[in-house]
């Protein structure tokens, strides 16, 4: 029973790691005022750029790094519409999903025509597991063992960078200048105007990180998660992020535990399929696959707690003629 | 800023038609990035979608499932709402289509059982519209994060429904039985033989679409209910001061919207499929809203941007035949392109277009 | 004091569109003076202020700071060269702290511990030494709004601004807050800063500044020492005319009341109580004036009369029905179904939508009058018939339906809402602020109208805080202070009387009014 508490949260924590990228990624744009929902299209153009650059050159990090490239280049557009040109935030982050699904299986079946997948990744193209020190020696120890040696040790690089984003991001809102000016700029960007700072700048810079954060989440995806990109692979992750975001009610930490309960209902799914409970019966999966967005509209029906988004969240600045 | 004044034809031609042109150059690009001519490419599309009768029957099909999701957009937009559920309302509302054929198929003539379908599938889609909206209007929770919800929801919602209540007896396909005659609408080409609609699934839902149009024509511009429609969306503040209901102006317009995009559904379950299967929808509901900001949330507006997409869509699976570089992805990609100039980037060619129609008059005003 | 001025600016100019904002604007202001900018709504006052401190960019002209010529392309440049704004509508981020909002553009570095902990230190000496009391960690949205404003003050000073921007200041607060705020402007100037006070109200020139500047039609038209001049001729100059508001009228006759309101209390969203306990009546044939300070709970009056806004208790007789406001759900449709007409405040927020035709808002609020539709149809005929008929009568120009009213002028809009409002012929007419951003012309034809109204033997409540025009409007005045009614007077009350009970004096006919408003 143990075994099976520990292998599910293992897999909870594998599950979780890109949601939290990318809910990290979303509340940069959103406290800044720029409302995201092309997570998704960025978090699918990023795993393409990553599982392609990283099966040409055999490098996972230089894969990364053309992620984050990808899905900075789309959070640029999403940038270009709604903050220089005041477009409608919801109409771009639309865009946004449609063209990186669009683009990512055309170029895919040009270039490799796997017929949208991204070929097999050479060794050194995929971020490894990596073994945690006595990981090895600690394993038959009861219960530490589990909880070092399996759930603590074996996942790859990103899955901790992603838990450590989380400190750094709650450092970087509450404790930097420029956490303090993103989330002025989120909430009255008059303030932050009159202030003498471009509100123009600093939303850029925004998306910009979220742009990054989301290329990480999708390079999990598709160089360390699996080895190689495949036709639609954040099937709906992204949106199970802004969820997330909603239900962790733009907080840092919040995030977290938002995005370990959405992970922790997709690995239960996963581990209940064709299972009987006692008393109960089988759960149909489709239910755990519903719930993430059964309690987001709850949260947000004002149930259990109010989620307030920033106050200038989907709006356009627009200096006023007085 | 009120200095953007110009002249009609300019706001609802000119400007949307270099909104296009943008869209299109881009993809010319995307064609030219795969290593095919872009001008070879559009005489394929256009002679795929409208150059032989079949192909104006696909694109005509086509179509019909994009006026019904454009004009639930629309219908919302003129409240200022965002309803972006439609995939989610059209996907629940095949269940009314199915459950009117599914009953009345082996008894009563398609006839018959038409009306019912239209109720049943606005019903549905009405349904599900009803909770996003209840909450946006009493709870003020964002009509447009709540939809995306429900898509969700939906989908997990009628695969579990196909895979245990619904499936035929005996099979593995997550599917009704094919309904028999009384659940399905004759074809165009049946009807009208000599347009060589061939093996187009063209069906009677056209009609039903455009009587959708004129209804919603007649609801938006001509009833008290539009009236306060537009007048909600317009100013939400002057629309209370004239005493509408903010409550029930959204929630009928979801309703409303809601419904249209349920309807869809008998396109593509009595008209072409003949049972209730997964997916159908796959992202007709999306491309509602490229519609709808196409043809500026009006019925002709609808109608002329559900054709051209309808012709996309046709005409890129005619492409992708003829050149297999370009995979029917291409058309995903034209549709981003188009949501995304003719949607969020829409004033990008504002400010220069009204610096060239401004200057003539404001000399003409510093001379004299 | 030195004789170089603190701030010139020489022939500025600044268009929006068609719209001349600043025409050619000379001004001087001398270092460690409180230096006035008067001028009605639309003067262009604000604007020249945004100018100065880097919001807009001026088409043409000068700005010398410390007699040399800078370029002020944004707030940062402003900043820098020591000129701070308080803003109308506050800049300040509401879930922040004190202490956030203060060090907000000015954190000293990349990590903020620093600079706050400066700040904290710089606001515990700016308070000593201007008596500026705020608690630093309170967060802005629990403060009320005069500590707000003092907070808007301490960013300006933490920024070591030599010239302080005012930006109408009062208009959100009561009396003894503007009051205090003078003071605190004395010691400023003391200190040696220069301070630009921008209003429309004459009573704080007077009482604050030491030289005053008059803006009219986004013309600069004179400059006066305040010691050497009157409010009579700061008038003048402010509307260009002797603004002395004459309305032609016969002496009420006022029959039996049509509107009687009891104890009438309205809460707002934040809990806050903001109409307390009002009780009056209007009678068939008389006009009754609200005078009151904006914001003190006449705009929320009128809105629960019009039933806009929720009361949470009380009972308004209309035609002889009695409701109970604190349980009805009678909304404003209902209330025009009891023969209520209401001209609301704002126009623009309320009274139009400015992006539909003419002839659609000349039935706004009226859609569902049988005389306009046939079913659930509209008769388009019958309401462009309708709205060709207003334009005639109340000379509405350009005359044609068909515009969008966000091309008719102020007046003219106004003149469209006055007329759909007027034409139903209501029993009782809620009037809000009737002339505000409205041409002289277009007044005086409004003002009219209302008599004529009144003459027909309508009951008519009237709210302003023109005072003027409540005077020349009104039968009977009611004072709002506070979501008080705190006093009555006639049509011939004297001026000065009514002002000492919009700013909350106590009134000594209290007794004798509590009797007579029943």
């Amino acid at each position: 029973m143990f075994e099976i508490v520990i292998l599910t949260l293992d897999s909870t924590v594998r599950l979780s790691t890109p949601l939290l990228l990318a809910c990290l990624a979303g509340l940069y744009s959103e406290r800044s005022g720029v409302v995201d929902i092309g997570l998704e299209g960025k978090m699918l153009g990023a795993a393409f750029g990553a599982g392609a650059v990283a099966y040409l050159t055999g490098n996972a990090w230089i894969g990364l790094l053309a992620g984050m490239a990808v899905s900075i280049g789309l959070s640029l557009i999403h940038g270009f519409a709604s903050i220089t040109n005041r477009g409608n935030q919801i109409v771009s982050g639309v865009a946004i999903n449609f063209l990186a699904a669009g683009l990512t299986a055309l170029l895919g079946q040009t270039w490799f025509r796997q017929g949208g997948r991204t070929p097999s990744l050479p060794e050194g193209g995929r971020f490894r597991d990596i073994i945690l020190p006595y990981a090895e020696e600690l394993r038959d120890v009861p219960v530490i063992g589990g909880l070092y040696s399996e759930l603590l040790s074996g996942h790859n690089i990103l899955v901790y960078a992603a838990f450590l984003a989380v400190p750094l991001t709650w450092w970087v809102l509450f404790r930097t200048r420029f956490g303090l000016r993103l989330r002025a700029v989120g909430e009255n960007p008059a303030a932050v105007d009159t202030a003498g700072i471009s509100v123009t700048w600093l939303r850029y810079r925004a998306v910009i990180a979220c742009g990054a954060l989301c290329g990480v989440a999708g390079a999990y995806l598709s160089i360390a998660q699996s080895s190689g990109f495949i036709k639609d692979m954040t099937a709906g992750k992204g949106f199970i992020a802004l969820a997330a975001l909603i239900f962790a009610k733009w907080k840092p930490a919040n995030a977290m535990f938002a995005c370990l309960l959405f992970g922790f209902l997709d690995a239960v799914a996963i581990r209940m399929q064709g299972q009987k409970l006692p008393g109960i019966g089988e759960i149909p999966v489709q239910f755990f696959q519903a719930l993430p967005y059964i309690l987001t509209v709850i949260l947000l029906a004002g149930f259990i707690g109010k989620a307030i988004p920033p106050k200038a969240a989907g709006i356009p600045y627009l200096k006023e003629r007085s | 800023m009120s200095a953007g004044q110009l002249p009609r034809w300019v706001d609802y031609g000119l400007i949307p038609f270099l909104n296009l042109a943008a869209a299109f150059l881009v993809s010319g690009l995307v064609v030219v990035l795969i290593g095919e001519n872009p001008l070879d490419a559009v005489q394929l599309l256009v002679w795929g979608s409208v150059g032989y009768g079949e192909g104006i029957g696909f694109t005509l099909f086509y179509a019909t499932n994009f006026i019904f999701t454009g004009l639930a957009v629309a219908v919302a937009f003129h409240a200022g709402l965002f309803n972006i559920g439609g995939e989610g309302q059209a996907y629940i509302g095949g269940l009314g289509v199915a459950f009117a054929c599914l009953a009345l198929d082996q008894i009563v003539p398609w006839y018959i059982t038409l009306p019912f379908a239209i109720i049943g599938s606005s019903l549905m889609g009405a349904a599900w519209a009803f909770i996003p909206a209840w909450l946006q209007a009493t709870r003020g929770s964002h009509v447009v994060i709540t939809t995306i919800m429900f898509n969700f929801i939906a989908s997990s919602l009628m695969v579990y429904l196909l895979n245990n209540a619904l499936k035929k007896p005996g099979s593995m396909q997550p599917e009704t039985r094919t309904f028999e005659a009384g659940g399905r609408l004759p074809f165009l080409n049946d009807i009208f033989p000599s347009f060589g609609f061939g093996y187009a699934p063209v069906n009677l839902s056209l009609f039903v679409a455009l009587a959708a149009c004129v209804l919603v024509w007649v609801l938006i511009w001509r009833t008290k209910l539009g009236f306060e429609i537009r007048s909600f969306g317009a100013n939400a503040t002057a629309a209370v001061y004239a005493g509408i209901s903010p409550v029930r102006t959204i929630v009928i317009t979801m309703l409303i919207s809601g419904g249209l995009a349920g309807m869809m559904a008998i396109n593509e379950i009595m008209g072409s499929q003949h049972r209730l299967l997964i997916d159908f929808v796959t992202g007709y509901g999306f491309v509602g809203i490229a519609v709808a900001l196409m043809g500026r949330a009006h019925p002709v507006g609808i109608v002329l941007a559900s054709i051209l997409f309808g012709m996309l869509y046709q005409g890129g699976a005619e492409l992708s035949f003829e050149m297999p570089n370009i995979t029917r992805d291409m058309i995903i990609v034209i549709q981003g392109l188009v949501i995304l100039f003719a949607g969020a980037l829409e004033h990008m060619f504002r400010p220069a277009i009204v610096k060239l129609f401004t200057p003539s008059r404001a000399l003409a005003a510093k001379e004299a | 004091m030195s004789d170089t001025p603190a701030i010139e600016l020489r022939k500025i100019n600044k268009r929006f569109g068609p719209v001349h904002a600043n025409k050619d604007i000379d001004l001087v202001v001398k270092k460690g003076s409180i230096h006035g900018i008067i001028g009605e709504n639309g003067a262009g006052k604000s604007t020249l202020m945004s100018i100065l401190y880097g919001f807009y960019q001026a088409d043409e002209g000068d700005i010398l700071v410390d007699g040399k010529k800078v370029t002020i392309s944004d707030s940062k440049a402003a900043i820098g060269l020591g000129i701070g704004m308080v803003h109308q509508h506050f800049m300040l981020v509401d879930n922040f702290s004190v202490l956030e909002n203060v060090v907000l553009g000015a954190e000293d570095s990349a990590l903020l511990s620093g600079g706050i902990n400066r700040a904290r230190t710089e606001l515990k000496r700016l308070e000593d030494e201007y008596e500026l009391r705020v608690d630093p960690d309170a967060l802005i949205q629990d403060l009320p709004v005069g500590l707000q404003q003092r907070v808007e003050i301490l960013k300006a000073l933490y920024r070591s601004a030599e010239v302080l921007i005012l930006d109408e200041p009062t208009g959100v607060l009561t009396p003894p807050e503007a009051d205090h705020l003078f003071k605190i402007l004395e010691v400023l100037k003391n200190e040696g800063k220069t301070v630009l006070l921008i209003t429309h109200k004459l009573r704080e020139i007077m009482a604050a500044t030491d030289t005053v500047s008059v803006m009219r039609r986004g013309e600069m038209v004179a400059t006066r020492e305040t010691a050497s001049t009157s409010m009579e001729e700061l008038a003048e100059l402010m509307v260009g005319r002797s603004v002395l508001l004459r309305v032609d009228k016969k002496p009420a006759q006022p029959k039996a009341p049509v509107m009687e309101v009891e104890n009438l209390t309205v809460t707002d969203s934040r809990g806050v109580q903001v109409v307390k306990d009002v009780s009056f009546i209007v009678c068939a044939g008389e006009i009754v004036g609200i005078a009151g300070v904006s914001g003190n709970g006449q705009s929320e009056l009128l809105e629960t009369l019009a039933g806009i806004r929720r009361a949470t208790r009380g009972t308004l007789k209309i035609n002889g029905e009695t409701i109970d406001l604190g349980t009805s759900t009678l909304d404003a449709a209902d209330m025009r179904a009891k023969s209520m007409g209401h001209v609301p405040e704002d126009r623009h927020r309320m009274g139009l939508i400015n992006s539909f035709s003419e002839y659609e808002n000349s039935i706004l609020g009226y859609h569902r009058d049988p005389a306009y539709s046939r079913g659930v149809l509209m008769d388009l005929a019958a309401i462009k018939k309708n709205a060709v008929a207003e334009i005639e009568k109340y000379d509405i120009r350009p005359p044609n339906p068909m515009l969008k009213t966000a091309n008719f002028s102020g007046g003219n809009q106004q003149k469209i809402v006055l007329a759909r409002e007027i034409e139903r012929d209501p029993e009782v007419l809620l009037v809000g602020q009737p002339t505000r951003g409205v041409d002289i012309g277009a007044i005086e034809f409004i003002h009219r109208r209302i008599v004529e109204m009144r003459d027909a033997g309508k009951g008519i409540l009237l709210v302003s805080v023109e005072l003027d025009e409540i005077r020349a409007l009104s039968d009977r005045v009611l004072v709002m202070f506070d979501g008080k009614i705190v006093g009555e007077r006639g049509s011939d009350a004297d001026e000065g009387e009514l002002g000492l009970l919009m700013a909350g004096v106590e009134d000594n006919n209290k007794m004798a009014v509590e009797g007579g408003a029943r």
